[in-house]
């Protein structure tokens, strides 16, 4: 889990479908450091795997994600 | 896939860059639809670049994309699909994908094959597209570069070109062997089209909207709608687009403050949007048309609700059009 000391930033993107949600990510993770928590919403169920194929593939570590419904929440360190 | 293993087998780092141009079939579309039938979601792009363990870069160019489809320079393919100018912008992208974020790359590869498509993978097109993106002779084939000559990474020795390949034409039995070679037992359809430009009837539907309007533009919103649901133009000046199924009819539900939109009150039915200003009688003969594809379609007279962009409602009651009311040439597309 996260630590509540570090910066944590959030990415909303509830209603877009994929593959604009990694897109957001991936355009704001450019600008955070290192250790950066980023919260990311959506609603496109296409998220759960494709956020965190791309935060594979760029060395970037989910540390969680949850589905309420249409409500998906990531939770990734940069 | 395969242009990408073959250049890192000689120890080249290579990443990898996608483009959403708006018009891809997959992604959006598996999002949309009813999600019980559909095969496990992923983005291909992703997969692959997973499954070769290199980066993926996925860039929005759906705006400057608009370029590109409204005023294609070398023209269009079979159906609205400027091909041979989207390779060059997109190889083009890459280049300035380099100078701007500072990505530090010698060349940039593709997966082209001489004679593989129509319009874009022809001989007389492989030049072209090198000259006119700005990559010249950055610009390396792996797949097939034993049919043209050497690029600038093979003369320099980055790129041992004897360890290309001279792969032509629509056979793609090669490509499959080499696949089988590397072990890769799953990869992205062969000749798949991944782009709604090249599908006849989302063409159809685009030309339409164009007449409609009666300019040749359009917004994301415009591309994503023609990608859903039943598109009916029962007359010149509105159409009505109508969700086929649970997946799309929650779709259509996020336009609900964009579009009036229709849905029957008494009986399972679909949602519905109106593109297009409509009027009284207009309003009843979409409510009939909607409650056609209704469950209530044979019953004398059911309730539709006609919402406005305002959220101002309307109850009215119509009789469902019978099968022979709907004009085969109101459904867009076809």
């Amino acid at each position: 889990m996260s630590d509540p000391s570090q910066e944590v930033m959030t990415v909303d993107a509830r209603g877009l479908l994929c593959p604009l949600p990694v897109i957001r990510t991936q355009e704001t993770i450019k600008q955070l450091s290192p250790g950066t928590i980023l919260k990311v919403l959506a609603t496109d169920p296409g998220s759960l795997e494709d956020i965190p194929a791309w935060c594979r593939v760029h060395g970037h570590t989910v540390l969680e994600t949850r589905r309420e419904r249409d409500n998906i929440l990531l939770v990734l360190r940069v | 896939m395969l242009a990408a293993r073959v250049v890192q087998d000689q120890g080249i780092h290579v990443e990898g860059v996608n483009f959403f141009t708006g018009f891809c079939v997959e992604g959006h579309t598996h999002a949309i639809r009813d999600r019980k039938h559909e095969k496990p979601k992923r983005n291909n792009a992703l997969w692959v670049a997973e499954q070769l363990g290199i980066k993926l870069h996925i860039i929005d160019i759906s705006e400057d994309y608009k370029d590109i489809v409204l005023h294609p320079r070398h023209g269009y393919g079979q159906n609205l699909n400027p091909c041979l100018d989207c390779k060059i912008f997109m190889v083009g992208q890459t280049l300035k994908l380099g100078l701007m974020d500072d990505l530090d790359f010698d060349f940039v590869l593709t997966g082209e094959v001489i004679g593989q498509r129509p319009k874009s993978q022809r001989r007389e097109t492989m030049p072209i597209i090198a000259k006119e993106s700005g990559a010249n002779d950055r610009l390396l084939r792996p797949l097939c570069a034993l049919n043209l000559p050497p690029t600038l990474p093979e003369r320099e020795g980055w790129v041992d070109r004897e360890q290309l390949f001279g792969f032509h034409g629509r056979n793609r039995k090669p490509q499959m062997e080499l696949a089988k070679k590397f072990g890769f037992r799953d990869y992205a359809q062969p000749a798949g089209g991944c782009c709604f430009l090249t599908d006849e009837t989302y063409s159809n539907k685009l030309r339409d909207l164009w007449g409609a309007r009666g300019s040749r533009d359009y917004q994301l919103d415009d591309i994503m709608l023609l990608k859903i649901g039943r598109h009916i133009r029962p007359r010149p000046h509105f159409k009505l687009i109508i969700g086929r199924e649970e997946g799309e009819n929650r779709f259509l539900e996020g336009y609900r403050n964009q579009f009036t939109h229709l849905a029957v009150t008494n009986y399972p039915g679909p949602l519905a949007l109106i593109d297009g200003n409509v009027t009284g009688t207009d309003t009843e003969l979409a409510a009939r048309i909607v409650a056609r594809y209704s469950q209530g379609r044979s019953v004398d007279k059911l309730w539709v609700t006609v919402t406005s962009v305002t959220g101002v409602s309307q109850d009215i009651e119509v009789t469902p059009f019978a099968p022979y009311e709907l004009e085969p040439s109101w459904h867009v597309g076809s």
